[in-house]
């Protein structure tokens, strides 16, 4: 069991800098995400893209702003379940809850803090009829372990980067790696794109396109799909012992839904007047997976709501300790770790 | 001339007109949202980078629209429920030469 005092769920940039407030607050911090690295949508979906509006940062992309953050809480060493989704939550006796994620691994905090943005990013799932039969009996929507792959037939689906480098390192690992596409462009890295194009040329890939699976068949398990060319229309039918299709993620909501809390356009609904809890006491909800009247989905708005958010947390964990809020130019920063920042000490002395 | 008219099908088949300004740099996914002719949260998912296709939309009228971009092009190939006439509503900038436009939106994903 992984103890905390507050339990964060998502580590976007929202969830991060609430690591660095609970930290002056002497308040330790664990992380779960269920994408494999910090960052949310700023490392997911736009690393590279220009953010305008952080106060302070005139122009800054979105993967350094989580670079930046995370060097900001290093001192405070937060822990990170990463990969996993929180599936669960139960309230303890001693009014601490306890958060299970889909591995199974448990979190216990007096304090929740869901920071989720929009959900956790599940995989798109193309809309084939009986593709649920034969998830685990063939289909799989992301690799985990290559190796299962060895000497098997695989086709892969998608255009973009991971179709790309799961079908070049496959190439190498499967009896066959069939990749198909929509179009005949893809939208990847120009060098995964031309060692594709490399592979395709040695015969060690076989490309379709422009084209989709359309349908799946096999008794038990997978043995083989339909592809469909989609510009004569012409069905093929293609051996496979596997069936990946790599189309992103796109977030959803998922299991926080049914916590029981108080969900209002598909976010979670909180008392902005004071600390952004939900309806349910030692739970909040901070940055874009709240809502509030006025509620603007911003990542500044975020680093406040989080800022907020850890004093009520700090109350509620220690009823009884008088605390007033210190700058950190006056109180400097000082780390877990034993480091500590401050501002340098004025020099006084005398002038001749 | 600041408005224009847009018809707008929601997922349910409810038609709206409604009034798009032209002068707030806004395109029709916000127009939609700012209408909330579709939930939040199930539109507009990406902010509008043209980097996931919950915008996407049926353009019913014969407006001249701009030309898709690279990324347009390339999201509208990995998007379910695709046809001839999808474009995402992110990627359509409210100008006066769309007054009248009708479109459609598209299901949601699953």
């Amino acid at each position: 069991m992984i103890k905390t005092d507050i339990l964060i769920i998502g580590a976007g940039p929202t969830g991060l800098f609430a690591v660095f407030e609970a930290g002056l607050l002497q308040l330790k911090c664990h992380l779960i995400d269920a994408l494999p690295q910090p960052g949310g949508q700023c490392s997911e979906i736009y690393p590279k893209k220009p953010i305008y509006d952080i106060p302070g940062f005139p122009e800054i992309l979105a993967g350094e702003l989580v670079d930046n953050l995370m060097e900001q809480i290093k001192p405070f060493q937060p822990g990170f379940t990463l990969g996993e989704r929180a599936e669960t939550i139960e309230k303890m006796e001693d009014g601490s809850f306890v958060v299970t994620t889909n591995k199974g691994t448990q979190h216990q905090a007096p304090v929740i803090a869901i920071a989720g943005g929009l959900g956790s990013f599940e995989p798109r799932k193309p809309l084939l009829d009986n593709l649920a039969q034969y998830e685990d009996n063939g289909v799989a929507y992301m690799i985990k372990e290559p190796e299962i792959y060895r000497d098997k037939k695989v086709l892969i689906a998608g255009g973009g980067d991971s179709a790309l480098d799961w079908s070049i390192f496959l190439a190498d690992v499967a009896d066959e790696v069939t990749l198909v596409h929509r179009r005949n462009e893809f939208r990847g890295a120009l060098d995964s794109v031309e060692k594709v194009q490399q592979l395709k040329n040695e015969g060690k890939i076989n490309l379709i396109t422009p084209a989709e699976v359309v349908a799946l068949h096999g008794e038990d398990k997978l043995e083989r799909v339909t592809v469909k060319n989609t510009d004569t229309s012409k069905e093929t039918d293609v051996a496979v012992d596997n069936f990946i299709p790599l189309f992103g993620l796109s977030p959803k909501l998922g299991p926080i839904a049914d916590w029981g809390l108080e969900i209002e356009k598909n976010a979670i609904k909180v008392d902005n007047s004071l600390d952004y809890q939900t309806n349910i006491p030692g739970i909040y909800a901070i940055g874009d997976v709240n809502t509030y009247p006025g509620k603007l989905k911003l990542i500044l708005c975020g680093f406040h709501e989080a800022t907020l958010m850890c004093q009520s947390a700090y109350q509620r964990i220690h009823p009884d300790k008088k605390y007033v809020m210190k700058y950190t130019t006056v109180g400097g920063v000082t780390g877990f770790d034993g480091s500590k920042k401050e501002a340098p000490k004025a020099v006084v002395k005398a002038i001749d | 001339m600041s408005d224009i008219k847009i018809k707008i099908t929601d997922r349910e088949g409810v038609s709206h007109e409604v009034d798009a300004p032209t002068d707030m740099n806004m395109n029709l996914m916000e127009v939609v949202r700012s209408y909330e002719l579709a939930p939040e949260g199930t539109i507009g998912i990406c902010g509008g980078m043209a980097m996931c296709a919950s915008c996407q939309c049926y353009i019913q009228s014969e407006h001249q629209l701009p030309e898709k971009s690279d990324d347009e092009e390339a999201m509208l190939a990995e998007a379910f429920f695709v046809k001839d006439n999808s474009r995402l509503g992110c990627q359509i900038r409210i100008t006066e030469d769309l007054d009248g436009l009708e479109v459609e939106l598209a299901p949601e994903e699953a």
